[in-house]
């Protein structure tokens, strides 16, 4: 099955990757290539292994076989071929390069706004505080709240904490953003001023792999989508494609249905 | 025959209660800044580290937690120094074992705040780049502190009261002084009710004290 053209060189590239949580084979040789600049979306049941999926892209979880590599390279092991585990050094400043968003935003509740995002930038980038802070209050303006520099998160509604988390992501750079579910904690009147900030960042042409119960966004905002399924990317294709009714897939028929009549 | 309340002794010797006083808190503010940090110490190696050292950090728990604290004074005071080459003066004894009591204490309370911060906030330490040791300073750390700050007011008020223990060494502290006014003008109800009120008052002023810390602090969680 083709998840991705071959012909240009993937940014991100996911290659036969298996892992298993004790007897329970949460990812079953799983494939994946996105180039630079797309927007790929993961749908599926719950328990099908799409979190998981994005935490190994940054290594937030180890795999037990097959590759990941990102701009080439491979992310949580050494290019030994001897499935050596990096040094945590190493990891950090791998992980640097991938920015990551998760569903209940993850905010370092001692720092503000700006504190929070400013941590990787003076610590990771080696940024001056002057320059981080520069560059917190801009991505602050970027997502709408430049007034919210010194709040506290807990002084944040949920749409607002999100925000922070993705300027957080962001303002480091990364080659590549990844989405966990970022709108499935938020009062639904929220999740709208997150998505905006998502496909924004979209049209600048940001590399993403999201997560995702939206499936209105995921249908406007997706270059593909890929359809996971028992630990196996099941289906993949453009949005007209998988999200269309009549697709002779049939988990992916039944999920789509059961998908409506659950949200309508 | 009735019991006439006469307090014009104890004031008259009041310095004695009042430099007592003084060194308790001392005392109990030393012990405390560095039981803060051997409790850290080893609750960041325990949550790091293999079984042995489990072990062995456990039993100094264990151990301290099931001995009662006059003994240990005894011990450190009078038994250590017949064994071991090693001369000091009573205060430094009795700081040093208040030290090693509330680090075993603080051991247990910092580890419990060590797990009980939420995987989320390391996961996005990990997720910008963090090194381990920059988790530990940026991200565990200040989290494990808010959530761990009112237990640690409540061990430093206990400390402040344990103080009056060093009495059985002769330090001069706030239960000595009592005892020599006692000893020197047998006004045994007046002197202890004074020195009663003044440990509940000082409890109390603490107490308000690091709740207001903690209220500070609170906001940001």
């Amino acid at each position: 099955m083709s998840t991705g053209s071959n012909d240009t060189p993937a940014l991100l590239d996911i290659r036969d990757v298996s892992k298993a949580f004790g007897t329970v084979q949460v990812l079953r040789s799983v494939s994946l290539r996105v180039a630079k600049g797309e927007v790929v979306t993961v749908i599926g049941p719950s328990g099908s292994g799409k979190t998981t999926l994005l935490r190994c892209v940054n290594f937030l979880e180890s795999y037990d076989s097959g590759s990941i590599r990102i701009d080439g390279k491979e992310v949580g092991f050494r290019e030994t071929g001897t499935r050596q585990r990096r040094s945590e050094r190493d990891l950090a400043a791998m992980r640097a390069e991938t920015g990551m968003v998760f569903q209940s935003f993850n905010l370092f509740p001692h720092l503000t706004a700006a504190g929070n995002i400013m941590l990787g930038l003076t610590k990771v980038r080696g940024k001056s505080s002057a320059e981080a802070r520069t560059i917190a209050e801009h991505w602050l303006g970027r997502v709408g709240l430049a007034h919210k520099a010194n709040s506290l998160p807990a002084e944040l509604s949920g749409g607002q904490q999100q925000r922070v988390g993705i300027a957080r992501a962001v303002a480091m750079g990364p080659k590549i953003l990844l989405l966990d579910e970022i709108t499935s904690a938020l009062d639904p009147e929220l999740v709208g001023e997150v998505l905006e900030v998502v496909r924004s960042l979209a049209e600048d042409g940001m590399t993403m792999v999201m997560v995702t119960h939206e499936m209105a966004f995921a249908r406007d905002a997706s270059s593909r989508i890929v359809f996971m399924a028992d630990g196996g990317v099941s289906a993949a294709g453009p949005p007209g494609e998988i999200l269309a009714a009549d697709t002779d897939n049939e988990r992916l028929r039944t999920f789509l249905a059961r998908f409506r009549a659950s949200h309508f | 025959m009735g019991y006439a309340l006469n307090f014009n002794l104890i004031w008259r010797h009041f310095d004695k209660l009042w430099g007592g006083l003084l060194l308790s808190l001392e005392l109990a503010v030393i012990s405390i800044a560095i039981g803060i940090v051997i409790g850290l110490v080893l609750a960041v190696w325990y949550v790091s580290a293999g079984r042995v050292v489990r072990t062995i950090i456990a039993a100094y728990v264990e151990f301290i937690r099931n001995v009662p604290l006059i003994l240990l004074v005894y011990l450190v005071f009078y038994g250590l120094p017949t064994v071991v080459d090693i001369a000091y003066s009573a205060p430094t004894s009795f700081v040093a074992t208040l030290s090693l009591y509330s680090g075993a204490y603080l051991v247990e309370v910092f580890r419990s705040g060590l797990e009980a911060v939420p995987r989320g906030q390391l996961d996005a330490g990990k997720a910008i780049g963090l090194t381990p040791w920059q988790r530990l300073l940026n991200v565990r750390l200040p989290t494990m502190l808010r959530i761990t700050l009112p237990a640690l007011s409540n061990t430093f008020i206990s400390l402040f009261k344990d103080t009056s223990v060093a009495s059985v060494i002769s330090v001069p502290e706030l239960t000595y002084g009592a005892q020599w006014i006692n000893f020197n003008t047998f006004r045994i109800v007046e002197v202890y009710l004074v020195v009663t009120a003044m440990y509940l008052v000082t409890g109390y002023a603490l107490l308000f004290a690091l709740r207001l810390v903690e209220r500070r602090f609170r906001a940001a969680r």
